[in-house]
């Protein structure tokens, strides 16, 4: 086991470093030069040449964009491992202050997200399992399927028409931090957290439930029958563990979802957040918090893989012992 | 075929275990009604064929469909509520809300189509290639693909589209294509691989067939219903990505009518005239709903051992 | 009075296709202590009316929807399929052994997880004494090193060794009928035998009575005291070992001997016939009899008349057919 898990850290390792590489080239490769894309558009005029040649080129010189690009990006890379993530070109503050003021607010929705989609996933889909064929389960599974195509920021803005304006129960947009105001701060997650998790539940209860029907028709589950054993029994001793493993693995997954669901939902209730921040930064050509941003949300997918292997190791022998 | 079953002339000797094992034979149905009847046995699935239907019917025929210009500006009818000219209003530069629905149909099924094809024909090429040559080309196919889906898919196309803003919905294609190469090129190998496995590959290879020629001959051929099934379960997620694009502004740019932007442009004007946000999102709905129903239809008629995989 | 009496058992399969009455009447008992054999081709029905003696058939799609299965007196017809009486019964009196044994073990519970929990329900033991009986039975059934064995994982084991862990299992709880579903049909020829050997021995010492179901004449022909050919969903001839070896009356029964090399037989002295024809779609079955469009012996009653009862032409010697042929 401790072998499987040094051997999977490595591989993380080197996939974040690979990520790096990606989002670096990405950002520089893609036709354009950063500097007069962001001044036309810091201007607002959409001309590209308001600077003089030389005013440019002093600024390619000050960002070391002239440089050829493996120099660019080891300069980079060494910094970000030293916690520099380089200078906001839009707000001329350093990144790492920057997410370091957003990311927390990210985290905190994001994992109600992923508790609540989880979870309420879990619990309908073996609910459905169990009681396969009956009405409630038809509607929940259609209710989940239909839920699978909802676009979270058109649920988001419907949420905000229904609740907030008919009813009046929540604050239409905005954002207090949790570690302020508590319960001032309950008001306005409850419906984005809801946006993205209702999504979550769709996923995770069409998987559930797939994987506990396809546990059902093994011969292993047959033979717990004949044995005699109660039903609740085989559920929970035969089925669940085994069921679990597939659904285990997909939570990598459905974390990269609902990150990707906040960026959204962020922009639709004005959370300032990561998303935002990325978004913003893109309209503002602000390459380095782009990249920088890009490289949080790539961690922290690879970060929570990480964990989903090992849950992976401790659920199933084959790897613990393989 | 009959007559020489009922009278052979060098009768096989059987072993002793498998003598009377003598598998029954397959049911004679053809393929195509089998198809189709596991495909319309579902009401859900023919609810999906249907709006699927509808929706490129729309497409097509969205000038005959209805009078109005989605382009065009008309400041004098500017943010109407639903009447019987503009059956669903009109939005704040007096353009036709269901004009403009019914010619995003038109974005929407082109992109979704362009980018899951470009995909497919890339993450299928790179997942049979890692398959067949193994080794290294197989590791470095899974690193791009592992890199590749570290991103949340919505994170790379914003980077891609977001660095390339403003170039036109050929850009919007190339991000959510690009956002498509690693789960299909994954899924490929997966299925080449154990499509290998079998023993009519070995009996191939043990009559000479070249490399090249087992794998187009023998296992794409074996390995293909997954990649139907994912272009068509593809479609839907393709066309959330492009919604969402649009919706963040990054996507395709006004006045190109995209559901997905008519949402975001809808939302300053939520509490006088909600229908102009909500309605292109109830269309992308219907959209990605028909096409999720016609995949699972297809996979279900195709190969229901696909259900665990897709 | 026999231990297990099955009277008409009807069990029937709503497909895609139409109904397939995988079970249409079939009838057999087992005494005792007895070994009986279970024959037939792939989807004759064998494990089908197994599996409906034991309730363990998932409805929808099957359904057991006639008959009678009297054991210990009681007709486990009539008890709910997952109920209460049934599970007492299940794992205790009447055990099974399964086809698969690489697919029927749990792999996320160890072996002794899997083998304490039958004795912890259906004895009553703690978990100690559950798990030193559990390595006893390991022991019991040769598994080398059992005490350290019995906390490893099913995917640790090889398929044979997986197989005699499904008897322990079996075994456990001093049942009063054993059903082994092809117990050897996916493992290697020498452990086949090996595990064959092993049942034998086990059910003659501890006095239980053995169902072996195979496709497979030459395990029923070393093994079992009393042999149940199966066709088409129905029992066609049934009898003591050496009578259907010896004096077959079937039509099918006799070709599918005519078909099979037998040990110790000099190389052309006899001429293997293979039936002709395939097994019959069990959708849409005539009411004639099954076996009718592949028989050699047909008369003009066969064309005209339901499927024959079975009827007695010997000693406990049944067949169900209208013609009477000397066996050859």
């Amino acid at each position: 086991m401790t072998a499987y898990i040094i051997r999977r850290i490595i591989i993380g390792f080197m996939i974040l470093i690979l990520v790096t590489i990606l989002v670096f080239l990405l950002v520089r490769l893609l036709p354009g030069d950063p500097v007069m894309r962001y001044m036309a558009n810091f201007t607002g005029t959409g001309q590209q040449n308001v600077m003089t040649p030389e005013q440019h080129d002093a600024m390619m010189v000050k960002l070391g964009l002239d440089r050829p690009i493996p120099v660019q990006y080891w300069d980079w890379i060494s910094k970000v491992f030293r916690g520099d993530l380089g200078e906001s070109l839009g707000v001329q503050q350093p990144i790492s202050k920057l997410i370091a003021d957003v990311l927390p607010r990210t985290a905190y929705i994001g994992f109600w997200m992923f508790v609540v989609g989880t979870f309420g996933g879990l619990l309908v889909g073996i609910y459905c399992a169990l009681r396969r064929g009956t009405w409630l389960d038809n509607t929940l599974t259609t209710i989940a399927n239909i839920g699978m195509t909802v676009p979270v920021f058109w649920l988001g803005i419907l949420l905000i028409y229904l609740f907030s304006y008919k009813l009046g129960w929540f604050p239409m947009y905005g954002w207090v931090n949790p570690w302020d105001d508590f319960w001032k701060s309950c008001t306005y997650v409850v419906l984005p957290i809801a946006s993205v998790a209702l999504g979550g539940i769709a996923g995770m209860a069409r998987l559930t439930r797939s994987c506990m029907l396809e546990v059902m028709r093994t011969d292993y589950v047959r033979t717990a029958w004949a044995k005699g054993l109660r039903e609740r029994v085989i559920v929970v001793r035969h089925q669940l563990k085994n069921a679990m493993i597939p659904v285990v693995t997909s939570l990598g997954g459905t974390l990269a979802m609902i990150l990707g669901g906040s960026v959204f939902i962020e922009t639709v209730f004005s959370i300032p957040g990561m998303g935002l921040m990325m978004t913003t930064a893109i309209f503002d050509y602000d390459y380095q918090v782009v990249q920088a941003s890009a490289l949080i949300f790539g961690g922290i997918v690879i970060f929570s893989n990480l964990a989903v292997d090992i849950a992976w190791g401790w659920l199933d022998p084959r790897i613990r012992y393989g | 075929m009959d007559e020489e079953a009922k009278m052979p002339e060098n009768p096989v000797v059987p072993t002793p275990n498998d003598i009377i094992s003598i598998e029954p034979a397959p049911p004679r149905r053809s393929e195509w009604r089998r198809f189709a009847r596991v495909f319309f046995g579902r009401k859900l699935y023919l609810v999906g064929f249907i709006i699927v239907v509808i929706i490129i019917l729309t497409a097509i025929f969205a000038p005959v469909l209805t009078p109005y210009d989605p382009e065009k500006n008309d400041l004098t009818s500017r943010l109407q509520t639903p009447n019987a000219e503009h059956l669903l209003g009109t939005d704040q530069l007096g353009r036709d809300i269901l004009t403009r629905i019914v010619y995003g149909a038109r974005v929407s099924l082109i992109i979704g189509f362009s980018a899951v094809f470009a995909s497919t024909i890339v993450g299928t090429i790179m997942g049979l290639a890692a398959a067949h040559y193994g080794g290294w080309v197989f590791a470095i196919i899974m690193r791009i693909a592992d890199v590749l889906m570290a991103l949340p898919a919505i994170i790379l196309m914003m980077l891609i589209a977001g660095m390339l803003k403003g170039g036109g919905i050929w850009i919007v294609v190339f991000a959510l294509g690009f956002g498509g190469i690693a789960p299909m090129a994954r899924m490929m190998c997966g299925q080449a691989l154990s499509v290998k496995q079998n023993d009519y590959i070995m009996a191939a290879r043990a009559v000479g067939m070249s490399n090249w020629r087992i794998m187009f001959t023998q296992i794409f051929p074996n390995a293909y219903p997954p990649l139907i099934v994912g272009l068509t379960m593809g479609i839907g997620g393709v066309v959330l990505g492009e919604a969402g694009l649009s919706f963040l502004g990054i996507g395709v740019q006004a006045p190109t009518p995209s559901w997905g932007g008519m949402v975001m442009d809808g939302q300053r004007f939520l509490l006088t005239n909600p229908l102009l946000s909500l309605m292109p999102g109830v269309a992308i709905m219907f959209l990605v709903f028909g096409f999720n129903m016609v995949g699972d239809g297809v996979r279900d008629a195709i190969d229901p051992r696909l259900r665990g995989v897709i | 009075m026999a231990l297990l009496d099955v009277q008409g058992l009807q069990t029937y399969f709503h497909t895609e296709y139409g109904l397939v009455k995988a079970a249409d009447g079939v009838t057999f008992h087992v005494n005792q202590g007895e070994i009986i054999g279970l024959v037939g081709e792939s989807g004759c029905g064998k494990s089908v009316s197994i599996l409906s003696v034991m309730r363990l058939i998932t409805s929808p799609p099957g359904e057991t929807v006639g008959g009678k299965v009297i054991f210990d007196g009681k007709d486990l017809l009539k008890y709910k399929p997952n109920g209460r009486e049934m599970r007492a019964i299940r794992g205790s009196k009447l055990t099974m052994i399964f086809q698969e044994p690489m697919s029927s073990l749990n792999p996320v519970l160890t072996i002794s997880r899997q083998l304490t929990e039958t004795l912890e329900l259906h004895l009553d033991m703690d978990k100690r004494a559950a798990k030193e009986r559990a390595i006893e039975l390991l022991r019991m059934v040769g598994v080398p090193d059992a005490a350290n064995r019995v906390d490893d994982y099913p995917h640790q084991f090889s398929g044979g060794m997986r197989q005699r862990v499904m008897i322990a299992m079996a075994l456990s709880c001093n049942p009063a009928i054993i059903f082994a579903d092809e117990p050897t049909t996916a493992v290697d020829v020498t452990t086949q035998a090996q595990l064959l050997e092993l049942m034998k021995d086990l059910v003659t010492r501890l006095n239980t009575a053995l169902v072996i179901v195979t496709h497979n004449l030459g395990v029923v022909a070393r093994y079992a005291e009393r042999i149940y050919v199966m066709y088409a969903g129905r029992i066609i001839e049934s009898g003591r070992s050496e009578d259907i070896f010896g004096n077959p009356r079937h039509p099918y029964t006799i070709g599918l001997l005519h078909s099979v090399p037998k040990l110790g037989e000099r190389h052309g002295t006899r001429k293997l016939i293979p039936i002709y024809g395939l097994p019959p779609d069990l959708i849409n079955m005539p009411p004639t009899c099954a076996f009718l469009p592949r028989c050699t012996e047909k008369i003009g009653r066969c064309e005209k008349e339901p499927w024959p009862e079975l009827r007695a032409v010997g000693d406990d010697h049944y067949i169900s057919c209208y013609v009477d042929i000397k066996g050859k």
